[in-house]
Formats: structure tokens, C-alpha cells, sequence
């Protein structure tokens, strides 16, 4: 179990992490999601112990490591940058680890390759660096320097070199954005297996949200140094807690429509059956929850249709000018783009939020009254 | 085109100018003393004879003095690189109080030329009674600011996610100096090592304050021995001695050109 108990780091003026608490169970995935600059990458080093908070401190079993150096926390890491060394191949690159963990001073020097014991040693180490990287499917590049890689190939390598050890935690900081998409989908089911397999605590650091959504157990979104949200990628779907959590989180970006300043609803969903709120309120909506239907209660008209197989992208100008974004299935016959068409959705996918602060209101419970 | 062709013979014409000295210098090596002070100028000899070799390593020592231009040079050599190494690695990838400070001593100290400091380590070594020891040689030269610098500016141009990569590794600060960061600046290294030999081999200033046993000249003091003697000057063995003296500067030049040149650093991270 990881527990990160008010960590806060500041560069200077400038604070990266503020405030951040979170809590890994043991042998769970964690999904650390966030825009560029959120502070991830910063989070993973404390836990690492490439670097000390400023305040809070970090426990792994219960037991605070503020004083240990990297070594002893016993963390596997995969660099952003993939940090490989340039000038070993790569079987020395995956097997370097290895080899200062498990081989002595003596099996190392080039005096290991003559005692039999050191010898042993040396080829058990070698026969795992093998097995890990035919499992990431590098085999025939073992005698090759980095340089010589791809970024998949050399992403793949990192990836091989943190899993060659048994480490307490594998903190993975964005280890599949250089893969080409097939590789990433299946990457993602092995680092899941992984995490299934070992039993160990997986950390991993990414800007994608299916990432994040398909791989954790729960995520953590992290916006401008502090945890928006953290959740189940459940939770986080159907009730983000802020209006910048929906943004991030859902495949296709949800469409935001803000009330009159007055207070309440924006007129065209006063037919959906929510409360309207009395204070400003902003309502979110997510395409996929927007569907066209005879009797629904938003009119507007057909704009533009994105064919896009499995389902259609429609675009619909409603009566106050504002657009919606809706959805629906491929066999779905579109009229004429310009003709009138109603939509409809269901009142639990409505998100409410506080048009000043962006927090989630919970609709029908706070401040609700009639609609007009 | 035209621009190009004059562009070429003046290149040609600087090299000729640089390399003419030189070429005179190993025309002479071959020529007798008859030869040397006839009236007539003859590029080359009318007959190559390796007497002037012969008399070179015979007449004086010199085997002697290159064997210790060895010894000086590598002495030199080993430990410039045992302090700066680790001194620079620590100036860019470890914080510590002070290190900008330090940083600014160093670059001070590249300001001062060596000769300022000549007197008092010569004191300091006299009061040690250290003149006349290869001690004397070598211990002044062990700290390079130049080398720090050097070093300094390539590990900077490092990614730090190698150096935290080897620590998550297991590997020691030690390691990590000479297994990880050594390495990657080999270029760096090998030019350091090129201009740190080739200064302490040619230097005759530091040699001829703190020496005067003949069996501790290094060759540039040796070659003086065929010079001031009362007989006149042997021209034609000390080009010989000459010779032999650079030939290994220029054979190890050439030989490390490649390494000079090739980039290690590059290709390791993303991008
Ligand atoms: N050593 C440092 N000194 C000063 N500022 C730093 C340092 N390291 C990181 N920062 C700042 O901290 C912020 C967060 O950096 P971090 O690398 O954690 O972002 P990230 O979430 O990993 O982003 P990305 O997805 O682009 O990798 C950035 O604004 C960065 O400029
Ligand atoms: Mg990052």
C-alpha cells in the first residue's frame, strides 16, 4: 500500500504539487491522469525518491520512507525520457539492474566468467533479461545500442527494464505515448496482466484518458498541481466532481452550456425533467447521452453529420444559436442537414455545475426549484 | 565554381605555410652536416641517411627523457582526470550549498595563468624538498579547472533522467561517475586528454624551474642538449630528436581524430 499524505512540492515560487493525498491499496493500479504540467511526473520522483517533498510525506506499507534513498525504497521506474543508457546495448541496459542487485562485485568483474558459481549467476541473469524481453517482443534487438532503436522499440525497452526486477512498486510514467496503436492497446492489456500477476502496486502516470479509464482500478486527475478527482473510472464518468474533470475525462469532449446569469437552466433544457438550481449553473452533456428522438424535448436543427461507423456524430444548432453535440447509432437514417430534429437524455446525465467555481451541484438537491 | 577553386588554394596555400616548418625540420633529420650548410637549398636530402637518428639517441639520452615524458604526461593524465571527473559530476548533478560558488572559483581559477602561481608552488615544493622528483612534475598540474570546465559543460548537457535511471538502478555515486557519466562524454574526454598531453609533453617552463638532473628532463629540456654546446649546435640530430619528439603527438592525434568526432552522447533518450 502507497499512501501520499499531503504532499507539496514548490520549485521556487512556483508550486508544482499542492496539497496532493492519495492512497494506493497494495497490488492495485493507480492511474495518475492530468494535462502537461499538472505535476505527474514531479509526484512519481517523490515517490521514487529522486526528490523530497517540502511538506507531507509519502508511506509504502505503512511505513514512511522520507529518509531512504532510491535504492532502498526498492521502486521500478520507467522514465518519461526512457533514460537508456546510450552507450550499452540493450541486453546491459535491461540486465544492469539486475546484475547490481543480484550478482556480488566479484560476479561482475570479468573474474565471474571463470568460477562456476559467478558463472551460474551470471547465465540466470542472462536467461531472465531474455524472457523479459521476449515478453515485450524485443528479442532481436538485444545486441543493438539505443541509438539504434526506434521511440517504440526504445520504450519498450525501458519498459523490459523496469520489469526484470521484482520491486516493491512500478511507477510508469507515460510508457506507452510512443507506441503506434495496435502496440498500445496490447501493451496495455500485458501491463495490466503484469499487474495481475505479480501482485504489485502499479503506478502509472498518462494524459490519456481511455488510458487511464481501461487500465486503473481508480484515477487520480490531477489539474494544475492538485487531485481534482479521485475515483474509480466509474465515478469519475458518471459524477466528475467539477466541470474541468468532465472536460478531461470521456471520449468525446462534453458540451457545456451555462444558464443565464440570473440563475437556473438555459431555457432549451427546461423540458428534460431537472431541477433548476437557483444559482448561474453551467450544464454538461456528453454526446453519447444525447440521442435523436421523435418526442424529445430539445429541438434544434441539423447542422452537420461525422459518419463515423459504429455511430454518427451529429451537430445541432438549437433555437438560441448554441451548439449541441449528439449521437447516434451507425444504422441511424439522418434527414436532410438544415431540417428540424428533436433530441433526447435521460436527466441522470445531466451534469450540474456552479458557473463560478465549476464545482458539481448535485441536481434536485441543492437549491432546486420548480421549473419556470 | 571559380570561388571554390581559389577558396581550395588558399586553403591549400595556409596548410603549405603551417606545414613548411615542419617539413624542413624532417628534410634536415635526414641530411648530413655537409649538406645542411651547403649554399645550394635542396627540399630533399640528396641521400637519406639515419646517421642523425642514430647519433640522437646516442649522443644524449634520449629514450630517457621520452620515457619520462611518458611518466609526467600519464601521471598528469591519470589524476587530472581522477579530480575533475567527479568534481564536475557533482557540479551538475548533485545540490549541494555552495556549489555555485565553487562553480565560480572554478572559472576564476581558469583566469589565472599558470605562471602567477609558478613562484609560490616552486617555494612550496622547495620548502617540501620536492625539486627534483617526478613529484615536482605532476603534482602542480593534478587539478585542472579546465578539465572541471571541460566536464562540467558536457555533463550539463545531459539528461538528469539517466543519472536517476543508474541510482533506481542500484548503482553508486561512484558508479554512476565512472560506469554511466565517463562514458557518455567520451568525446569530451578524449579531446581533454589530447590538449592535456600534448601541453605537459611540450612544456619546457615548469620542467626547467623545479629540474635540473638530466635524468628527469622531459624531451623538450632533453632536445636542449644538443643546442648550447661548445662545439655549435648539432643541427642535424636535434631535427632528428625533434622528430622523434612529436611524432607521437601527431600519431596519437590522429589516431583519437575518430573519436573526436564521432557523438556518443546523442541517441540514449526520446527524440
Ligand atoms: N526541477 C524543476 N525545477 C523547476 N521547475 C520544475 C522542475 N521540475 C518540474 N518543474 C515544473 O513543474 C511542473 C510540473 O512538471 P512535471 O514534469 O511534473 O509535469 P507533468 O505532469 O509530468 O507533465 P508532462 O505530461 O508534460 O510530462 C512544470 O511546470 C515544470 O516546469
Ligand atoms: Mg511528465
Amino acid at each position: 500500500m502507497i499512501e501520499i499524505d499531503a504532499v507539496t512540492r514548490c520549485f521556487g515560487e512556483n508550486t508544482v504539487l499542492d496539497n496532493v493525498s492519495l492512497v494506493a491499496e497494495e497490488g492495485s493500479f493507480l492511474a495518475l491522469l492530468g494535462p502537461s504540467g499538472c505535476g505527474k511526473s514531479t509526484l512519481l520522483r517523490l515517490i521514487a525518491g529522486l526528490d523530497d517533498p517540502d511538506a507531507g510525506c509519502v508511506r509504502i506499507k505503512g511505513r514512511d520512507i522520507s529518509g531512504l534513498s532510491a535504492v532502498e525504497r526498492n521502486v521500478a521506474m520507467v522514465f518519461q525520457s526512457y533514460a537508456l543508457y546510450p552507450h550499452l546495448s540493450v541486453a546491459e541496459n535491461i540486465g544492469l539492474p539486475l546484475a547490481m542487485r543480484e550478482l556480488s562485485r566479484i560476479d561482475r568483474s570479468p573474474l565471474g566468467r571463470v568460477f562456476p558459481a559467478s558463472r551460474q549467476r551470471r547465465s540466470d541473469t542472462q536467461a531472465r533479461v531474455k524472457k523479459v524481453a521476449a515478453s515485450v517482443g524485443i528479442s532481436d534487438l538485444l545486441d543493438r545500442k539505443p541509438g539504434a532503436l526506434s521511440g517504440g522499440q526504445k520504450q519498450r525497452v525501458a519498459l523490459a527494464r523496469a520489469l526484470v526486477r521484482d520491486p516493491s512498486v512500478f511507477l510508469l510514467d507515460e510508457p506507452l505515448s510512443n507506441l503506434d496503436a495496435k502496440l498500445r492497446v496490447q501493451m496495455r492489456a500485458e501491463i495490466v496482466a503484469l499487474n495481475r500477476a505479480t501482485g504489485r502496486t502499479f503506478i502509472h502516470v498518462t494524459h490519456d484518458q481511455v488510458e487511464a479509464m481501461s487500465m486503473a482500478d481508480r484515477v487520480a486527475v490531477m489539474l494544475g498541481g492538485r487531485v481534482a478527482q479521485f475515483g474509480t473510472p466509474r465515478e469519475l464518468y458518471e459524477t466528475p466532481s467539477s466541470r474541468d474533470v468532465a472536460a478531461f475525462v470521456g471520449t468525446h469532449p462534453i458540451t457545456f452550456v451555462s444558464g443565464p446569469k440570473s440563475g437556473g437552466l438555459h431555457p432549451i433544457f427546461h423540458g428534460v425533467g431537472v431541477p433548476s438550481p437557483s444559482g448561474p449553473v453551467v450544464i454538461g452533456i456528453r454526446p453519447e447521452h444525447l440521442t435523436p428522438a421523435p418526442q424529445g424535448p430539445i429541438t434544434g436543427r441539423l447542422h452537420n453529420i461525422e459518419y463515423q461507423g459504429a455511430e454518427v456524430l451529429l451537430d445541432v444548432i438549437c433555437d438560441t444559436g448554441i451548439t449541441l453535440r449528439a449521437t447516434a447509432t451507425g444504422d441511424w437514417q439522418p434527414p436532410t442537414p438544415g431540417s428540424e430534429i428533436h433530441l433526447a437524455c435521460a436527466p441522470v446525465h445531466m451534469h450540474v455545475f456552479d458557473a463560478d467555481s465549476g464545482a458539481r451541484l448535485e441536481a434536485g438537491h441543492k437549491g432546486a426549484a420548480s421549473c419556470a | 565554381m571559380t570561388g571554390r577553386i581559389i577558396l581550395v588554394t588558399a586553403l591549400i596555400l595556409g596548410a603549405f605555410l603551417m606545414l613548411v616548418p615542419f617539413l624542413w625540420m624532417l628534410s634536415l633529420s635526414f641530411k648530413d652536416s655537409a649538406e645542411i650548410f651547403s649554399s645550394t637549398l635542396d627540399f630533399f636530402p640528396a641521400r637519406l641517411s639515419l646517421d642523425n637518428y642514430i647519433t640522437a639517441f646516442t649522443k644524449v639520452d634520449l629514450g630517457r627523457f621520452l620515457l619520462n615524458g611518458v611518466i609526467v604526461c600519464a601521471g598528469i593524465l591519470v589524476f587530472q582526470f581522477l579530480f575533475s571527473v567527479p568534481c564536475a559530476y557533482a557540479l551538475t548533478q548533485r545540490r549541494f550549498r555552495g556549489r555555485q560558488v565553487i562553480f565560480g572559483l572554478v572559472l576564476a581559477g581558469l583566469l589565472v595563468p599558470f605562471h602567477v602561481t609558478a613562484i609560490p608552488l616552486f617555494l612550496a615544493l622547495a620548502k617540501l624538498n620536492l625539486l627534483d622528483t617526478y613529484t615536482a612534475l605532476i603534482v602542480p598540474f593534478v587539478s585542472s579547472m579546465f578539465g572541471i570546465f571541460l566536464f562540467r559543460q558536457a555533463f550539463a548537457a545531459l539528461s538528469p533522467d539517466l543519472f536517476d535511471a543508474a541510482r533506481l538502478d542500484g548503482l553508486s555515486e561512484t558508479a554512476i561517475v565512472w560506469r554511466i557519466a565517463l562514458p557518455l562524454v567520451l568525446p569530451a574526454a578524449t579531446a581533454f586528454g589530447i590538449f592535456s598531453v600534448v601541453a605537459h609533453w611540450n612544456d619546457l617552463f615548469w620542467n626547467l624551474i623545479v629540474t635540473s638532473d638530466p635524468n628527469l628532463a622531459t624531451p623538450p629540456r632533453g632536445i636542449l642538449y644538443f643546442r648550447d654546446r661548445e662545439s655549435g649546435s648539432d643541427i642535424g640530430p636535434l631535427m632528428a630528436a625533434t622528430v622523434i619528439v612529436i611524432a607521437p603527438m601527431i600519431v596519437g592525434f590522429l589516431m583519437a581524430q575518430r573519436r573526436f568526432i564521432q557523438g556518443l552522447a546523442a541517441g540514449g533518450l526520446k527524440g
